[in-house]
């Protein structure tokens, strides 16, 4: 089975189980006097997970007969890219997420931008370096000074 | 009209927003240009910029501007490197690489700048004149009429989106739908669907969506398969100029094609990129044998009309945006999005409460556009350099900016987490061919598209306003057929190509 269908049978469950919410146990909550409206919290929804389990249906079941395009990569031969560079740059943007409270914007991103560019190759530390280290140091300014928007420039125990 | 044209006059021309339009085509123009970085990439990475203005006209102009800036640096990648940029000027570079490599690039970009120019005037011209006829006609509709608007605009997206794809473009709309619908709805005082997460009470971030949906899956792709730009040529960009002969021969193709351009941008679903290789498909069919030839091998007419077109259909696409508030491609959803975030509803009224958003947009295109022509015509030498920024650089930034405004966003840590699962999810999407586009304008109009229709379910007890109402029922009707052609269509042709094998 081709990816796509692959991908219409998740989106279908996802479907099915919102559509279980929508029909069978959201109206469980709905006060007496909602329950007077023609529209409930629910109506909407309900139409929509028909909608789509009937267009998951039909791409899973191939109905809709269509000439293949050749995509831009193609993910059977995904072994031959650059995945362990996608991958550890993914792996990299959820560290930044969960470190960026902690330990502050400054350090968080520079890091950030000097391992992403390790991962992709980049072995030029005099370059890398400053690039990384300046450039968290203006967006910092322009975040904080120009938007106006708080961010946390240092690690919480230097009581940034 | 002229009242408003002065209004806008005032608007555009205070210092800040020229300094918007400036910006935002130079911004446009220099992140256009870096290969697989489409205009709905960097549109979404500025977002918070724009919001923080804290000035709907400003934002609109900035983005604006942006927007037509990233296909005219689209196609000085198209041209110089065969690379293009952006979807919509793939075309442009059929005829505009085979001249850059005869050692024309200058004259190449010149017509390129003429032509887009020109593309965009005149659509800014016709856009002056349809956008108030059509909301004067939107006014006389009831929330009735608006749900089955949106819903012939959703149907109509799924419908143009090619041979096999109605389908997953419908599945993808409904996707949309289903994410606008989590979180807490204006009608009712009610979480739905947030499974007891408290970070989800308000929905998800649209800004989240927008990066994670386009700009992250296009770095992610970077990243994959690295693209190698082989520079042909020596670089060197001289002879800008054009001959007089020239100059006559691409007229008539520049006025077919702005009004042909902005017309196929108005349609919801057929953006830049159809209206490109229309275009060019349309022009080689009125060429004299002679000059069909030359398409392909560097043809100046080859060049101007995809460039004519993809500008004139970026100008078109703001029609419905401004007049029904139903945007017709990702890009004016993305805006569509910027403008809800800072409490401007667009749509018929648009022009009645706030004029001079309205028109100070319209006045900013032919700025913006006379700055792309006269900025960017002497200074490309030099802005061509961009190309050669390394790619070890350039990925991590892109990936920066789109966590940073995620989190800019919405100060929330959560939301990065929740950007990089989207945005797993996307590529995934991406790499089944899935379209992304119906995803987002699905999610950015379900939140009206559910109020309007909680509305008419209200004030007629019950669904009967389809049946009452007759424009609402036929325009429901056209959603039908808008879904059904495709596959009627392609029924027929295999059931004659059928007929055709058994007849020999």
């Amino acid at each position: 089975m081709a990816l796509d269908r692959w991908i219409s049978l998740i989106l279908l469950g996802v479907c099915l189980v919102y559509g279980y919410t929508a029909w069978f146990t959201m109206d469980a909550g709905l006060a007496p006097f909602m329950k007077r409206n023609p529209i409930w919290p629910s109506t909407f929804p309900k139409l929509l997970s028909v909608l789509g389990i009937i267009a998951s249906t039909i791409i899973l079941l191939g109905i809709e007969k269509g000439s293949p395009k050749e995509a831009d990569i193609d993910y059977r031969r995904l072994g031959e890219y650059h995945l362990g560079q996608a991958l550890g740059l993914l792996a990299l943007m959820i560290a930044y997420a969960l470190c960026l409270r902690p330990l502050g914007f400054l350090i968080s991103t520079s890091a950030f931008l000097i391992l992403g560019s390790y991962i992709l190759g980049e072995r030029k530390w005099l370059v890398m370096l400053p690039v990384s280290l300046g450039a968290s140091g203006v967006v910092w300014y322009l975040v904080q000074e120009v938007l106006g928007i708080y961010m946390r420039p240092l690690p919480g125990i230097f009581g940034g | 009209m002229l009242e408003g044209l002065l209004l806008g006059l005032q608007t555009a021309f205070s210092l800040q927003n020229l300094l918007m339009v400036i910006g935002g085509c130079l911004i446009g123009t220099f992140i256009g240009m870096l290969p697989g970085l489409g205009p709905m990439s960097i549109i979404a990475i500025m977002i918070p910029v724009a919001i923080s203005l804290g000035d709907p006209s400003a934002a609109l102009i900035l983005l604006a501007g942006v927007y037509y800036g990233a296909i005219f640096g689209g196609s000085t990648s198209s041209i110089l490197l065969n690379a293009p940029g952006v979807a919509g000027t793939v075309a442009s570079s059929f005829d505009g690489y085979p001249m850059a490599k005869q050692g024309k690039a200058g004259k190449a970009l010149t017509i390129a700048a003429i032509a887009s120019f020109a593309g965009g005037s005149i659509g800014a011209l016709l856009l002056m004149v349809f956008a108030p006829a059509l909301s004067s006609v939107a006014l006389l509709f009831h929330s009735a009429e608006y749900f089955a608007l949106m819903v012939v605009g959703l149907s109509a997206i799924a419908a143009f989106a090619g041979s096999g794809q109605v389908a997953k473009a419908m599945m993808m709309t409904v996707l949309g739908l289903i994410m606008a619908t989590v979180g807490e709805g204006a009608l009712f005082n009610m979480p739905r669907f947030t499974m007891g997460i408290m970070d989800l009470q308000s929905g998800f971030g649209f800004i989240t969506l927008a990066m994670a949906m386009f700009a992250l899956p296009e770095a992610l792709f970077l990243v994959l398969k690295p693209k190698t730009a082989k520079q042909d040529g020596d670089g060197k960009i001289s002879e800008l100029r054009i001959s007089r002969a020239e100059a006559k021969a691409i007229a008539p193709v520049i006025g077919r094609q702005s009004l042909q351009g902005f017309f196929i941008g108005v349609l919801p679903g057929a953006g830049a990129t159809i209206a490109s290789f229309l275009g060019y498909a349309v022009e080689r069919n009125l060429a004299t044998k002679e000059e069909q030839e030359e398409f392909g091998k560097g043809s100046i007419k080859g060049l101007a009309a995809p460039e004519t077109a993809n500008n004139a259909a970026c100008t078109g696409s703001f029609v419905p945006l401004l007049t029904l508030g139903i945007p017709g491609s990702g890009t004016t959803a993305i805006l569509l999005g910027a403008l809800i975030a800072l409490n401007v509803t667009p749509g018929p009224r648009l022009m009645i409460d706030d004029p001079q958003i309205f028109w100070s947009v319209i006045i900013s295109m032919y700025i913006g556009n006379l700055i792309l022509l006269v900025l960017n015509l002497p200074l490309i030498p030099y802005i061509a350099k961009v190309l050669a920024i390394p790619r070890n650089y350039l990925i991590p930034f892109i990936l920066f900016f789109t966590l940073m405004g995620a989190y800019i966003g919405q100060n929330n840590a959560t939301e990065l987490l929740l950007l990089v699962a989207f945005g797993i999810g996307a590529t995934a999407l991406k790499f089944a061919d899935y379209p992304l586009a119906p995803l987002l304008i699905g999610f950015i109009l379900g939140g009206m598209l559910e109020d309007n229709f909680s509305r008419s379910m209200q004030l007629y007890d019950g669904i009967s306003f389809i049946w009452e109402r007759p424009m609402t029922l036929a325009l429901l009707v056209i959603a039908v057929i808008l879904v059904m052609l495709p596959s009627f269509r392609a029924r027929r042709a295999k059931a004659r190509a059928e007929g055709v094998a058994e007849g020999d």
